[in-house]
C-alpha cells in the first residue's frame, strides 16, 4: 500500500494492482481446462452409481454389460480394497463401494467404452441387489440407541466428538448481567465451482506407469491417494493440474472419480476420461455440513462477555472426509476472535447417508460464527448497546495467546470495525431508515494456513524452487495450485519485487508432479503465507548470487549491490551499473545454470497448544473481517433484498490489491448465498435439485455492490506481512444479513438460508404470539 | 444416427461440416471445430458458461442443436480477438479482475459483447439484466459489472 510507511519506497510489484498473470488466457479462451485436454484417443468413463441411502450388496453383475461391444473395461470394489480418505487417521472410503453403500449416488461400478452411447448402455446392463438397510438423514437420529452403524469401528455413528474447555466457565456465567441461550440451524450448502468434475488419466502398460490430468486443488494428496488405492509406486505417478476452474475446497481432497478414472485406465490399458455431469458433481458434494449449535453466552452490562458455551452437531454425511477437521475448526475458532475468559465446546461429528461433507470456504468456522455474531447482536440488542461498542468491548490485544492456545500477533479488527462505521454510516442512518430497511454488523476471521499440514513428514510446509538460465528468464517452480485465487501471480510479484525485476522476466511453472517441487495444496488460506514465504527465501538466495556476480564485475563488495530497475549498481556509486543479463552471464560462467530453493516451516512456538485437538486452528497468522449489510425486507412476500455491503479486511498486507479485492468480494458473495438461498436439499437421501436452477447461488441480479476495504496490520511473519484475504469475510456476512433483518423488521432469524419461507413463518409466529397474548389479556 | 452437412460462417470463416442431426451446438464447437474455449458448467440451459453469439445474439451452445445455426454466423470466444489483439471487453476482464478462476468467463464475455451490440452504452442494471443468465461463483460480479462498464465507456484502451 503507497501510503504504508513500513513498506520501502522502491516496492513496485507488491502492494500493487496486478492482474492475473495468466488471465489473457482465460479472457481470450486459449486456458484448457482438464475437459479441454486432448482426448480424440480417451476412451469414455462412466459410473454407477447406487440407488440406495444404506444398503448391503448381495450381488453385482456386470457380465451382460462386460459382454457389450464397444466395452473396454468395467470395474467394481473388488479391484480396490485400499481405503482412501484426506486425514490418515480417518480413511474409510473406497473409491467403488465394497460389500456396502451408504449414501445415494455413491460409486459402484465404473466402465470404458468406446463412446457415451456404448458406456451410458452398459451402466444400464449392470445388475445389482441388495439387503436396505436403516438410512439415517437426521444426524440425531443417527445417534439415537440401536441405529445400524455406517461404520463397525464407529459407535452410535459419531466420527469424533470434541470437549474443550478453557477457563471458569460456571463462574464466568454467574459473573454475568445476562446470559442467553438460543439454538441455530445451517442447511447444508454446497461449493458449486464453475467446472464441472474431470480427470484424464493415462496408463502406460508397457512401462507400468500411470498419468492423471485432474482438476484439483491438492495435487500432491491426490498423487499419494491414487498410488496408494492402485499399490502402485509413487514415482510410477505422474500428476498434473491444468486451469482449475474454482474449487472452494471441493477439491481440497482426493475425491473418489480422480481415483476411478486411474482404475479404469489401467483395466483398460488406456486413456480413460472421466467427465461428471454437474449433477454428479452435486452428489460428489464435500460441502459444509448442515449444522445445530446451541449456544449460550454470558455478558456484563457493558457488553463485555464473561463465559460463551456452545454445542455443535454436524450432520456430515457417509465418510469420514475432513470431517474431525471440520469439527475441530468449529470449536477453535469459536471465540478466539474476541477476549473471552472462559469457553466451553462441545462438538459432534455424525455420519449419515447423505453425500460426505468436507471442506468449504471459511472450513468449519462459518456456521458458528452466524450463532455467535446472532446472539452477541441479539444481547447487545437487550442491553441497550450499539452492534459496534459491543464487539469493541472484547477485542484482543495483539500480541496474545489466546485462551485455547492461538498466538494472535497482528489484528487489525478494531480498524475493521471503525471503517465499516464510518462507510456505512452507521451512526446516522440505523434506526433511521425507512420501514421494512435494516442494517446489520457482524465479524470474523480465519487462518493464514494450518499450522500443522495433513501429512505430517517432517518436511517443510512449503517448498520453492528458481531457476535462472542464459535467456535471463526468472522461473518459478511450484505445486501451488492456481484455481483462480491469483497464486502464481502472486508469487511472481513477490520473486520479481525480491529480484527487482519486471513481472514480465518472471514466469510461473505450476503444477506437474514431475517437474514442479510438492506443495501441500490451495487449502486453508495457506499459500501466500507460507509459499509466499518460501518465495522471498529463494529469491533472496538467488539475489545473492546474483550481486556475487554483480560485485566481481563492478569490482565491489556484494553486500554493496542493488538492483533498481534491473540494473545492477553499487549503492550510492555513480557508475552507470550493469544491466541484468550482464550479471547473469557473469553468474552462469561460473556456475551454469542457477537452481535455488527456498522454504518455510511454521515454528513450533505458533503450532497450537498440547491439548488432543489442538493440532486443528493454530496458524502463524490470522486474518479479520468486520461486514456490514444494509437490506430490503418485504414482509409480504418474505423476501430479503441485499441493497449493499461494506467489508473491511484485514489482510495484513495487499501483496496484490486487484486480486485480495476480487478475493473478498468473491468470499462476502458467497457468504450471501448461504445467507439468502442455498441449501442442498434430501428426499430420503434422493438430492432434490441437484442442478444449478433449484440450487439457487445468486445471480447478478440480486447481487449487491460489495465495497471493500483492505486493512493491513502488517503482519511479523506474512511475506511483505501478508495474511489470508480469500476466506475470512465470509463468515461474517452471514449473521450480518440476519442482523440487519432483525434491525428491518424486528424478527431474529435464527436458520440459514434466510428465504421468503423462513421469513414468513417468523413473521406468521410472532403474529401468533401477539394473538395468543391479547387473548391472554 | 444420420449425419447433414452444416454449412455456417464460424468466428468469419465459412466451414461445411457432416455434422450428426443430434449433435448439440456445444459439441460441434468443442469437438469437431476443435473451439475448445466455450464451456460446458451445468447439465443444460443453467450456468451460461456456453454463451456464444448466433447472429450477434447471444445463445446457450449446450441447448442448441448444432444444426439450427446452418446458414447463420456464429462467434466463440476465440473469435473475439480483434486486430491481432484481445478486444477492449477482454482487456477490460482481464485488467479489471472480472475473470477469476476464468470458466464462466467466455460465456460472460460472449454475453457482454452481445449486450453492448444491442446497446454501446449500458446502465449498470441493464448489464445485470442482460448477464442474467451467466453464473459466476468467483467474483460475485462487482468486477465483471466495472469490466462490461469501463469497456463501454472507452477507460480500457
Amino acid at each position: 500500500m503507497s501510503e504504508d510507511p513500513a513498506m520501502p519506497a522502491s516496492a513496485r510489484l507488491v502492494g500493487a494492482h496486478v492482474p492475473l498473470i495468466d488471465g489473457v488466457e482465460k479472457v481470450s479462451g486459449r486456458a484448457e481446462y482438464t475437459a479441454d485436454l486432448a482426448h480424440r484417443d480417451a476412451l469414455v468413463g462412466r459410473i454407477f452409481r447406487s440407488p440406495y441411502s444404506h444398503a448391503k450388496i448381495t450381488r453385482l453383475d456386470v457380465t451382460d454389460a462386460l459382454a457389450l461391444p464397444g466395452v473396454a473395461a468395467i470395474v467394481t470394489g473388488e479391484d480396490c480394497d485400499v481405503p482412501f480418505g484426506v486425514l490418515p487417521i480417518a480413511q474409510n472410503e473406497y473409491p467403488l463401494a465394497r460389500d456396502r453403500v451408504r449414501y445415494r449416488g455413491e460409486p459402484v461400478a465404473a466402465v470404458a467404452a468406446i463412446d457415451e452411447t456404448v458406456a451410458e448402455a452398459a451402466l444400464r446392463l449392470i445388475r445389482m441387489e441388495v439387503e436396505e438397510l436403516p438410512a439415517y438423514y437426521d444426524p440425531e437420529k443417527a445417534r439415537m440407541p440401536g441405529a445400524v452403524e455406517l461404520h463397525a469401528d464407529r459407535p452410535g455413528n459419531l466420527e469424533r466428538d470434541v470437549h474443550h474447555e478453557f477457563g471458569d466457565v460456571e463462574a464466568g456465567f454467574a459473573a454475568a448481567d445476562i446470559v442467553l441461550e438460543k439454538v441455530y440451524d445451517c442447511a447444508e450448502v454446497t461449493h458449486v465451482q464453475m467446472e464441472p468434475d474431470v480427470s484424464l488419466a493415462e496408463y502406460d502398460a508397457e512401462r507400468d506407469r500411470l498419468t492423471l490430468h485432474t482438476c484439483t486443488q491438492v495435487p500432491y494428496y491426490v498423487h499419494l491417494r491414487v498410488a496408494q488405492c492402485l499399490g502402485m509406486d509413487t514415482s510410477r505417478v505422474r500428476v498434473v493440474k491444468p486451469y482449475v476452474g474454482g474449487g472452494f475446497g471441493h477439491r481440497s481432497e482426493t475425491l473418489n472419480f480422480e481415483i476411478i478414472a486411474c482404475i479404469l485406465a489401467r483395466a483398460a490399458r488406456a486413456k480413460v476420461r472421466l467427465k461428471l455431469s454437474r449433477e454428479e458433481t452435486f452428489v460428489t458434494h464435500r460441502g459444509r455440513p448442515a449444522t445445530r449449535i446451541k449456544l449460550k453466552i454470558g455478558m456484563i452490562k457493558d457488553g463485555r462477555m464473561t463465559a460463551c458455551a456452545c454445542e455443535t452437531l454436524q450432520a456430515g454425511g457417509a465418510y469420514g472426509g475432513y470431517g474431525i477437521v471440520t469439527i475441530l475448526y468449529s470449536g477453535a475458532l469459536l471465540n478466539a476472535i474476541y477476549d473471552i475468559p472462559a469457553v466451553k465446546f462441545d462438538g459432534y461429528r455424525v455420519y449419515t447417508n447423505t453425500p460426505p461433507c468436507g471442506a468449504m470456504r471459511g472450513h468449519g468456522t462459518v456456521n458458528v460464527r452466524f450463532a455467535f455474531e446472532s446472539l452477541l447482536d441479539q444481547m447487545a440488542d437487550e442491553l441497550g448497546l450499539d452492534p459496534f461498542e459491543v464487539r469493541r468491548r472484547n477485542l484482543l490485544e495483539a500480541p496474545v495467546r489466546t485462551i485455547n492456545d492461538m498466538m494472535v500477533e497482528s489484528y487489525g479488527l478494531p480498524q475493521c470495525l471503525d471503517w465499516v462505521e464510518e462507510a456505512s454510516g452507521w451512526k446516522a442512518r440505523r434506526g433511521n431508515l425507512p420501514k421494512g430497511k435494516g442494517l446489520g454488523l457482524a465479524c470474523s476471521h480465519y487462518v493464514s494456513g494450518a499450522a500443522k499440514p495433513v501429512h505430517w513428514t517432517g518436511e517443510p510446509h512449503a517448498v520453492v524452487n528458481l531457476k535462472l538460465d542464459f535467456d535471463g528468464g526468472v522461473t518459478i517452480l511450484t505445486g501451488t495450485a492456481d484455481i483462480g485465487q491469483g497464486s502464481s501471480t502472486v508469487l511472481a510479484q513477490i520473486v520479481g519485487e525480491v529480484l527487482g525485476l519486471d513481472l514480465d522476466r518472471v514466469s510461473v511453472v505450476a503444477n506437474d508432479s514431475r517437474i514442479t517441487p510438492k506443495d501441500n495444496g490451495s487449502y486453508s488460506s495457506r499459500v501466500t503465507f507460507m509459499v509466499g514465504n518460501a518465495a522471498i527465501e529463494a529469491a533472496e538466495k538467488l539475489k545473492g548470487i546474483l550481486a556475487e556476480a554483480a560485485a566481481r564485475k563492478l569490482d565491489a563488495k556484494a553486500e554493496d549491490i542493488e538492483c533498481l530497475g534491473e540494473i545492477y549498481r553499487v549503492q550510492g556509486g555513480q557508475d552507470p551499473g550493469l544491466p541484468f543479463q550482464e550479471v547473469v552471464d557473469e553468474a552462469l560462467a561460473e556456475s551454469g545454470t542457477i537452481t535455488v530453493k527456498g522454504t518455510f516451516t511454521v515454528p513450533r512456538s505458533h503450532q497450537g497448544g498440547r491439548y488432543r485437538g489442538a493440532g486443528v486452528g493454530p496458524s502463524m497468522a490470522y486474518s479479520y473481517a468486520a461486514v456490514a449489510t444494509e437490506v430490503t425486507v418485504d414482509e409480504d412476500t418474505g423476501r430479503v433484498t441485499v441493497d449493499k455491503v461494506w467489508v473491511a479486511h484485514d489482510c495484513g498486507f495487499a501483496i496484490n490489491r486487484l486480486a485480495c479485492e476480487g478475493q473478498i468480494q468473491g468470499a462476502v458473495w458467497m457468504g450471501l448465498g448461504q445467507a439468502l438461498s442455498e441449501e442442498t436439499r434430501y428426499h430420503k437421501g434422493l438430492p432434490l435439485g441437484p442442478n444449478m436452477f433449484d440450487y439457487r447461488v445468486p445471480t447478478i441480479v440480486e447481487s449487491p455492490d460489495i465495497e471493500v476495504k483492505i486493512v493491513e496490520s502488517i503482519d511479523p511473519n506474512g511475506p511483505f506481512g501478508a495474511k489470508e484475504a480469500s476466506e475470512g469475510a465470509l463468515a461474517a456476512v452471514i449473521p450480518a444479513l440476519a442482523n440487519a433483518v432483525a434491525d428491518a423488521i424486528g424478527l431474529r432469524m435464527d436458520e440459514t438460508p434466510v428465504t421468503p419461507d423462513r421469513v414468513i413463518d417468523a413473521i406468521l409466529r410472532k403474529e401468533r404470539g401477539r394473538g395468543r397474548k391479547r387473548s391472554a389479556a | 444416427m444420420a449425419k447433414s452437412i452444416l454449412s455456417l460462417v464460424l468466428n468469419g470463416r465459412r466451414r461445411d461440416d457432416a455434422v450428426a442431426d443430434n449433435m448439440l451446438l456445444i459439441d460441434y464447437l468443442r469437438e469437431v471445430a476443435g473451439l475448445t474455449g466455450t464451456k460446458m458448467g451445468c447439465d443444460g440451459g443453467e450456468c451460461g458458461a456456453c454463451t456464444v453469439l448466433v447472429d450477434d445474439r447471444p445463445r446457450l451452445s449446450c441447448i442448441s442443436l448444432a444444426y439450427t445455426v446452418a446458414g447463420r454466423r456464429v462467434e466463440t470466444i476465440e473469435g473475439a480477438r480483434r486486430g491481432g489483439r484481445i478486444s477492449r471487453l477482454q482487456r477490460a476482464f482481464h485488467e479489471k479482475l472480472g475473470s477469476q478462476c476464468g470458466y464462466c468467463t467466455p460465456g460472460m464475455i460472449m454475453a457482454s459483447e452481445g449486450l453492448l451490440r444491442r446497446n454501446p452504452t449500458p446502465s449498470d442494471d441493464e448489464i445485470r439484466q442482460g448477464l442474467s443468465g451467466n453464473i459466476c461463483r468467483c467474483t460475485g460480479y462487482v468486477k465483471i459489472i466495472e469490466s462490461v462498464l469501463s469497456a463501454a465507456d472507452g477507460s480500457v484502451p
